[in-house]
């Protein structure tokens, strides 16, 4: 690293957690992001390692074999890894992303049966709440889940599902009344993706984030036991809001990840890079870009860190922080890859060099859980005190 | 098996400093010296195929704990700390006095060294220990291994190496032929929060009042600098090896030396 984040706000445990996931990062993981981007498979040597590490396991309960880690830690451990590959960080925010409805909402057998699995990293869950026409209106999914006796049957088609073609568990959100409030209409399910009539229809060729799989899941009357129903018919847009309260902040700090290797790139390169006689790091104008990146980055990190610890205190501005940070975090991420590539000038933009993944990458963070757009609308909703 | 792992925290390599009294500035950032971290790792190995627990020995300020705190995290049981103002610029006799008088006070079948460390080098203080203890010393070690009653050791030699064996308790010094250290795990890292580390004092280990210390010491330190300025260096960093190798033809290109 060749900034040095402000260290006085983390607890010994927290600085320590940071320091292994990064030394890991560098390590391990930093070697392999180039390789992951241009083939864009995903790196299941990489996810063991963070099941081996106990990584995956830090966001779920102890007494189901997690580390029972709060979200800023959580968050720390995603922006390590982010730092170093984009797609790696994005492991450990889709796990925690699928399991949250279930850890908000789930009844001690539903964790009892589901959790440990996760926390040693075996299986992936993924979230499915996202359908072709129902993005940033998630109320107008369309999925069906309709009751018969002890189990529900699931049909429809989810689309843009993180990890959907390897994760063994996805959370489902479906329609279960359509007659009610749309606020009412759904309600949660874990779906094992071995179930008969779960298969996945479709993998997306993406821009950046390329060796994370993101699929389109075709649910053809599965059948899904109603043990398996996350709170009670009807919470499922609650519960689904509240995940992306909790969850937001784990992408803001991909962001946050991926604007500080693009920095640390930037100004190891101009440090090296000669022009004119000098290191192009003596050049005021390229002072000028190094020196506002690292202002965007660090003011987005702190926020994001602010953020986690008022979600964590459970306040009822949670959804505010969620969106603020992600939104100040994505968008510091986009300009500080943009200018990265500046920095390389020419060389930049060739995929010798990790800047111009990195700006691929970070084009993500504006456009998964929520674009930018919808950041600002829950952000003023909450200003105004409206629901709609 | 009962081992004891001598741990010395020495600064970050690369980030060493001297301090105003000519000697190492003891509180730039420090990290577990890295042959030491091969003989943990090592030991940490043994108890797993063999059973028994490992216990890290190491002297230094009472502030630096954070190396202790990885080598606890990355699996040792517990850590005994000696620490005590008057041993500030102890020589390698009184840190093997030292130590071997921390030993007398623990229970164990096989004491594991570096075989030198990153920042004094002397790479004698482990011998020195054995000496005083009079057990069996085998150093240059490759491969450890249990046997009944001893312990075999393979040892790097000019030809290749000696195979050694010795009865317990003895002292093996180990080199980073022993292989990769691991990475402390998460949950060895919230673990090592609950584990113990005794700080002993000289009184506490019975060397009250004993000639050991800066006091001391048998060698005098009477000039120190750092290494000649070569100029100025470009050191090529942080970049993905193909960005790296091309930074340095741009180098070479530009100084028409290609």
């Amino acid at each position: 690293m060749t900034a040095a984040p402000a260290l006085g706000r983390l607890t010994d445990d927290q600085r320590a957690i940071r320091d292994a996931v990064r030394t890991l990062a560098r390590d391990r993981v930093a070697p392999r992001a180039a390789e992951i981007d241009r083939s864009a498979a995903f790196p299941e040597d990489l996810r063991l390692l963070l099941a081996e590490q106990g990584i995956l396991g830090l966001p779920f309960p102890e007494r189901f074999g997690g580390l029972g880690a709060d979200l800023l830690t959580v968050c720390l451990a995603i922006e390590a890894l982010s730092a170093a590959c984009a797609t790696t960080g994005l492991i450990l925010a889709v796990q925690e992303l699928g399991a949250l409805p279930l850890l908000l909402a789930g009844t001690e057998e539903q964790l009892g049966r589901f959790v440990p699995g996760l926390a040693a990293g075996r299986d992936l869950i993924a979230f499915a709440l996202t359908e072709a026409d129902a993005g940033s209106d998630a109320a107008a999914v369309r999925s069906r889940a309709v009751r018969d006796g002890e189990t529900y049957v699931i049909s429809g088609t989810k689309r843009f599902i993180s990890h959907g073609s390897i994760a063994s568990l996805v959370t489902v959100f479906a329609v279960t009344d359509p007659e009610a409030d749309r606020r009412r209409r759904l309600s949660a399910f874990v779906v094992e993706t071995a179930s008969p009539g779960f298969s996945v229809s479709r993998l997306e060729h993406k821009m950046g984030i390329r060796g994370s799989p993101t699929a389109e899941l075709a649910f053809d009357g599965v059948s899904v036991p109603v043990a398996n129903r996350i709170g009670a018919e009807g919470d499922g847009f609650g519960l689904a809001m509240r995940t992306l309260d909790r969850s937001r902040p784990g992408i803001a700090a991909q962001a946050v990840g991926i604007a500080q290797g693009a920095l640390d790139a930037a100004v190891a390169y101009a440090g090296q890079r000669r022009q004119f006689g000098r290191a192009i790091g003596e050049f005021q104008l390229v002072q000028g870009l190094l020196a506002d990146m690292d202002a965007r980055t660090e003011a987005a990190r702190q926020l994001l860190y602010t953020a986690c610890e008022e979600i964590e205190r459970g306040g009822i501005d949670a959804g505010r922080w969620s969106a603020l940070c992600k939104l100040v975090a994505g968008d510091a991420a986009m300009a500080v890859t943009t200018d990265a590539v500046q920095v390389f000038g020419g060389y930049g933009y060739l995929d010798d060099f990790p800047v111009e993944r990195m700006m691929r990458d970070a084009k993500i963070t504006q456009l998964y859980e929520g674009t930018q757009q919808i950041q600002r609308l829950v952000i003023a909703r909450a200003l105004l005190g409206r629901d709609a | 098996m009962r081992i004891v792992v001598l741990m010395k925290p020495v600064p970050d390599p690369g980030e060493e400093r001297l301090g105003a009294d000519g000697r190492l500035d003891r509180a730039v950032s420090a990290v577990i010296n890295g042959n030491d971290e091969y003989v943990l790792e090592a030991a940490l190995q043994l108890v797993e195929a063999n059973g028994g627990e490992v216990t890290l020995l190491t002297m230094a300020p009472a502030g630096i704990t954070d190396p202790i705190r990885k080598a606890l995290a990355m699996g040792a049981t517990r850590a005994v700390l000696v620490s005590d103002p008057a041993l500030g610029g102890a020589c390698a006799w009184s840190t093997a006095q030292v130590l071997a008088a921390a030993l007398r006070t623990l229970e164990y079948d096989l004491v594991l060294a570096g075989a030198d460390t990153s920042d004094g080098g002397g790479g004698v203080v482990g011998a020195a220990i054995a000496t005083l203890l009079h057990h069996p010393y085998l150093s240059r070690a490759r491969k450890i291994e249990p046997i009944e009653g001893g312990v075999r050791v393979e040892r790097i030699s000019a030809a290749g190496h000696d195979v050694l064996e010795a009865e317990l308790p003895a002292v093996v010094a180990g080199t980073q032929l022993l292989g990769e250290p691991r990475y402390p795990s998460l949950r060895g890292i919230m673990g090592a929060r609950s584990k113990e580390i005794a700080i002993r004092t000289l009184a506490e280990i019975g060397l009250a009042d004993r000639p050991v210390g800066g006091a001391h010491a048998t060698t005098t330190l009477v000039d120190a600098r750092p290494p000649a300025s070569r100029g100025s260096t470009r050191v090529v960093r942080g970049l993905e090896p193909v960005a790296a190798a091309a930074a340095i033809v741009d180098f070479l290109v530009e100084r028409r030396a290609l």
